[in-house]
Order: structure tokens, then sequence, then C-alpha cells
């Protein structure tokens, strides 16, 4: 049971043109209030580290976790190089930032460049050493590599400002930055993962001893993959300090990285559609459950678990339960086709016909 | 025909007080069909390991054609700990060691005793994976499809590989979802396309029945003609080993104990003890 070709392109542009539409629907206000927008761009910058990590955990199969650390160096970059000189002397108030950084002033395109080349060379320094590790061990490493960065900017006074972080950054006005630069990189990173060397990185996820066997440089393609992935992420992270207008080092704590370890295993290890979608729900389901935070009350009387802090605590039973029933999440190693869609409605309508005849 | 493709040179394997491998030197000249057996524990998978560079030896060189693929001796704090044969100890003064890619990319070929393929990938990709290595494309040049011409040949030649072997009509079935013969013929067939001059193979026969044993005695014959190699391999199911190998090397606890043609194996009482045991009291 398969569609043909023409039905499915027709299929695809729709959804392209529904995109698009809706989002300069939210982007000139016609729909939706700042909030939403704000979620939604939040979801797509999301998207981006997500997949970037699911590149490295899922593709090429280690377990890294050091991606709150390469999205600080992203947007501690953009952050320093895109501050409005004029207000440089009222941010850095403790401590003048370092004059030779003060007189570089970059766009901020190239700001977010030049994070991802930074974050980049950083994968490829660590990674010689630390990818020899495997599983749990690297998770380790890694995850001890993103501290590291996190203090170290911490203490950086006069190029981070420490703790007190990097307000007055340029932000996003419209819709289309974080959502263009989410096609482009997810773009490219599909364009890897099917070509050559997606299939080597995946042939090392299969069987690593297999895939030396069969000429698979084993350290160069996972240093690539691991620099590749960086690089995403510290786009994307250049992104979210844009979006947020404001960073300090506290927001990249190595707990910002497990938010994207359960986009990209509600997701699917290994699926860059269901990486996606998951980004959308776990961004905005976060969001949606905050009326758990609020307190309630029932006939004049204050229940007392609903309080701040209660949003987590439902978010992970869902996420427990997810995890139990679903272990491989939304799509698996799947990826979105229009094929899969067609097959799962027929699938449901003769289960739905023969109940029907049953009875 | 009497050049050597691949000289093992009084290689010993040590893991720390165990001897795997003790001073063992084969020689495999080009175009032979040559058989590595020996009882259980004997060593075999161990002296395949170090000539496909998994492990480096710890005593002793391995040469492909003309390259040292790995060489070394017994140094530093290993040297007292050395059990294997002493006289060879100060033989080879190099230390080298070559990663498994560098050799399968010189044109040495393997297959595992239990099958190791890419599960989750369909039987195309598996086959596919293998001209990766020797495609020159750049990752940034792959991503952006610059490769093209490169990448549609390589498809052409996997397709090609995949039709002279009989895989064609599974080609887009998950490597794991292939019956278990199949399976072994995938493995050959993935490393094939690495274009190997030397093939080894990992017991290829194992938990075949006698009629597929049968089928994969010709299929050995054929790719050997059909793809010019020299084949090196471990196999128990002495049937096959007999009809095929020019000639054979037994192995027991290590040591190489026997060499020869067939008919010199299957008369040589040393062989016949190692695997039927020796009477005790006579």
């Amino acid at each position: 049971m398969n569609m043909s070709k023409k039905t499915k392109n027709i299929c695809t542009a729709i959804l392209i043109l529904v995109a698009v539409i809706l989002i300069t629907l939210f982007d000139n206000d016609v729909i939706g209030n700042a909030y939403i927008k704000r979620v939604l761009n939040l979801a797509a910058i999301y998207a981006i580290i997500s997949v970037s990590m699911n590149l490295v955990n899922g593709f090429t199969g280690m377990f890294s976790l050091g991606q709150a650390g390469f999205m600080a160096i992203g947007a501690f970059t953009v952050a320093v190089f895109t501050v409005p000189a004029e207000s440089i002397p009222s941010i850095f108030y403790i401590e003048p930032m370092a004059p030779w950084l003060a007189a570089i002033r970059l766009p901020f395109v190239v700001a977010l460049l030049v994070g991802g080349l930074i974050a980049a060379v950083l994968a490829l320094i660590i990674g010689y050493p630390v990818l020899r590790l495997k599983s749990d061990y690297l998770a380790i490493a890694t995850l001890g590599f993103s501290e590291i960065i996190r203090i170290v900017f911490t203490q950086m006074q006069t190029i981070t400002n420490g703790a007190l972080g990097i307000k007055c950054i340029p932000g996003i006005t419209t819709m289309w930055v974080p959502f263009g630069a989410a096609a482009i990189c997810i773009g490219i990173m599909v364009l890897l993962i099917n070509s050559s060397y997606g299939r080597a990185f995946k042939a090392i996820r299969e069987d690593d001893i297999a895939a030396e066997a069969m000429g698979i440089n084993l350290s160069f393609h996972k240093n690539l993959s691991f620099a590749i992935s960086s690089f995403f992420t510290a786009i994307a992270g250049g992104l979210f300090a844009s979006l947020l207008t404001a960073v300090d080092p506290k927001q990249f704590y190595f707990t910002l990285t497990y938010n994207f370890l359960l986009i990209i295993v509600l997701g699917g290890m290994g699926s860059v559609t269901g990486t996606i979608i998951a980004s959308f729900i776990i961004t905005g389901g976060l969001e949606w459950l905050r009326f758990f935070d609020e307190p309630l009350s029932v006939m004049g009387y204050n229940i007392p678990i609903f309080r701040a802090g209660l949003r987590m605590v439902v978010f992970s039973l869902l996420l427990m339960i997810l995890v139990l029933f679903y272990r491989k999440g939304i799509m698996g190693q799947k990826e979105f086709s229009w094929d899969g869609i067609y097959n799962w409605i027929m699938k449901v309508k003769t289960r739905l016909s023969r109940k029907k005849g049953g009875a | 025909m009497d050049r050597q493709v691949l000289g093992v040179n009084d290689v010993t394997m040590q893991f720390g007080g165990v001897v795997a491998v003790n001073n063992l030197s084969l020689h495999v000249n080009e175009g032979e069909i040559v058989a590595l057996i020996g009882p259980n524990g004997a060593g075999k998978t161990t002296a395949f390991n170090v000539i496909t560079g998994v492990y480096a030896p710890s005593n002793g060189q391995v040469v492909f054609k003309d390259n040292v693929i790995s060489s070394n001796y017994p140094h530093g704090k290993f040297r007292k700990k050395y059990l294997g044969e002493q006289e060879t100890m100060d033989k080879y003064s190099v230390v080298k060691s070559m990663t498994p890619d560098k050799i399968t990319k010189l044109g040495v070929a393997r297959t595992f005793q239990n099958i190791r393929l890419f599960k989750n990938l369909t039987v195309f990709e598996n086959v596919l994976i293998a001209k990766h290595m020797r495609s020159k494309a750049n990752f940034l040049s792959a991503t952006f499809r610059l490769n093209y011409k490169e990448e549609k040949q390589n498809r052409d030649e996997t397709m090609e590989l995949l039709k002279i072997l009989g895989l064609d009509d599974v080609k887009d079935e998950v490597a794991h979802s292939l019956p278990y013969g199949k399976q072994r013929h995938l493995e050959i067939a993935r490393a094939l396309a690495t274009k190997p001059e030397l093939l080894l193979l990992d017991e290829p026969a194992a938990g075949m029945n006698p009629q597929e044993t049968v089928e994969l005695t010709q299929f050995i014959k054929k790719i050997k003609d059909d793809f010019n190699l020299t084949v090196f391999m471990i196999e128990h199911h002495m049937d096959l080993v007999m009809e095929i190998s020019d000639r054979i090397y037994v192995l027991d606890f290590g040591k190489l104990i026997a060499e020869g043609t067939p008919e010199e194996i299957q008369n040589n009482q040393r062989v016949i003890d190692a695997y039927l045991g020796v009477q005790q009291d006579e």
C-alpha cells in the first residue's frame, strides 16, 4: 500500500505551505500572542539542539551529555560580540570588559558562526581523548566538560561578566530567524545523515568492531560527528541568547542537557522527525502544565499539593509512563513518511471495520 | 604463483598470564585457500584478531604483501612477564600496529565468528558502507551532494555485487530479519565490497547444516575465482576444510603442531592426538 509520488509531493507542499502561513500569521500578530510566539521560538531552537544531540547519541551511538556546555559557548559568543558598544559600560559595572574584546563588534549571523566554530574546535580538542570512552564513561566525561565550561564562564569576569551575565543582547524580532535557522541547520544535518558519512555513523552505532573492519576510521568519524553536533548546538545556543536577550552561566547548568535527552528519548533515538515533534511537545508541555504550579482552591479549600514545583512532578510522571510503555519513543528509528501515515490510517480503518463486523 | 601475500612471523599474543598464541609462524601465498584448524580454545580467532589489527601482538610481526601491519617485541615492563618462546624475543625491534581500518584499506577483509552485521540497516546499506572507505569526498562535499557521481558509482557497484552473490532480491530487507545462512552470505558480501586481496573467514560454516555447508563450499570456490582472492579461513567442518584447502595449519594450545596438504594432515599423528586425545596407559 503506497501513495503515488505525486500525491506525496502535494502533501509535502501543503504541509510546508501551512507552516509558512502559520508562521506569517503569528509573526504579524494575527493569531496568538507574545507568549505563544516565545514558546514556539524556544521549541524551534530546542529542535536544533536536540537533532544535533541525536546526531551523536542516536546516529553515532555515543552517549554524550555535553550539550549545555556547547550551548553556553554559542550563547556567550553571541552575547559578547553583539552587545551594543554603548551599553557595555553599564553591563560590565564591576569590572570593565577587556578592551580588545569591546573593540570587536560583530553582526549577529557572524557571531553565531564564530560561536559554532569555537564550539567545534573545543569539541575536537576534548573529543580526541574522550571519545575513546564508551557509554556511561563518555557521558560522565562530557557532563564534566559542560560543567567546566560553565564554571570557566562564571570566572571570566572581564569577558563574560562572570555570574552577573550579559544583558541587553539585541533580540530576535521575527519568528523567521529561529524557524529559518532550524530549517537550515536540521536540513544540513539530514543531508549529512543520508550521505555516506551518515551511513558510516550508523555503522559505528550498530557495531563499532565491524565498522572498523569495514575500513571506517573510528576516531575520525566519532570526532567528526561530535564536532558537527557541537557546531549546531552552539549556533542554537546563540539563538537562545538572542531570544532571551540575557544570558548568565547559571542557565547552562547540566540539568539543561537532560531536557534535550528527554526530547530525543521521547522522539526516538535515531529519528530526526521524531526529535522535532518531541521538542515541540516537551517545550509546549512544560509551559502548558504550568497551571499545576499555581495554587488551586476547590470550594474555598486550598489544595496543598498545588504549589510551585508540582509541574515538574507531573511532567516526570508522564515521562516515566512514556518510557515504560513507549520505550522506543514516538518514532523509534523510523522517519516520518506519508506512506507511514497512510498505512497507519488504513490499519486503524480496518481495525474499526472489523470491530463493527464482529459486533 | 608463489608470491607471499600474508606472513605471520613468530607471533605471540599474551593476555596477562595466558599465552593465547605462542610463536606462530605461517604464510599464505597468492591464490591459495589456506585453512587454520584446531580444537576449541586453540587460539585461532586470536590469531585472526592479531592479523586484522584488533590486538597488537606481544611479540612478532605480521606482514601483508610488502607492508608491515604490526610488529612488536616484549619491552619495558612486559619483558619480565613474557611467557612466549624466549629465543624470538629480540628478533624484532620495531613497534608498530596499524588500526583495523587501515589494514582493511590495504586489502585485507574479514568476517566474524559470531555474525556482526549492521543489524538495523538494510542489506544494501550494509554492503554500501564498505564503499565509504575508498570514497574521496570529504564530509562537506558529501553533505551537499557534490560527490553524486562517486555516490552513484558506489551504488551501482554495490548493486552489481549483490546480483553476483544472489542477494539482490533481499536488498531492501533489514539485515537482522534475514535467515541465518543469508546473514553469513551478507557478511561475506560486505567483506568483498571492500575490494580485498586477502579474505579472512572466521568459521564461515558455523551453525550450518550439511546441505548449507556444501553450498558454502561452492560459494567460496566461486568467489575466490570471480574476485581473484586469496582465502585464509578458520573452520571446524572437516568436509569443507579437506575439500577446498590447498594447505592446512593446525593449532593446539596456541602452538602450531602441523602444517601440510589435507592428506598429510589427515595422517598426522600429532593432529589426531590433539583432536582425539592421547591414550595414557600403553
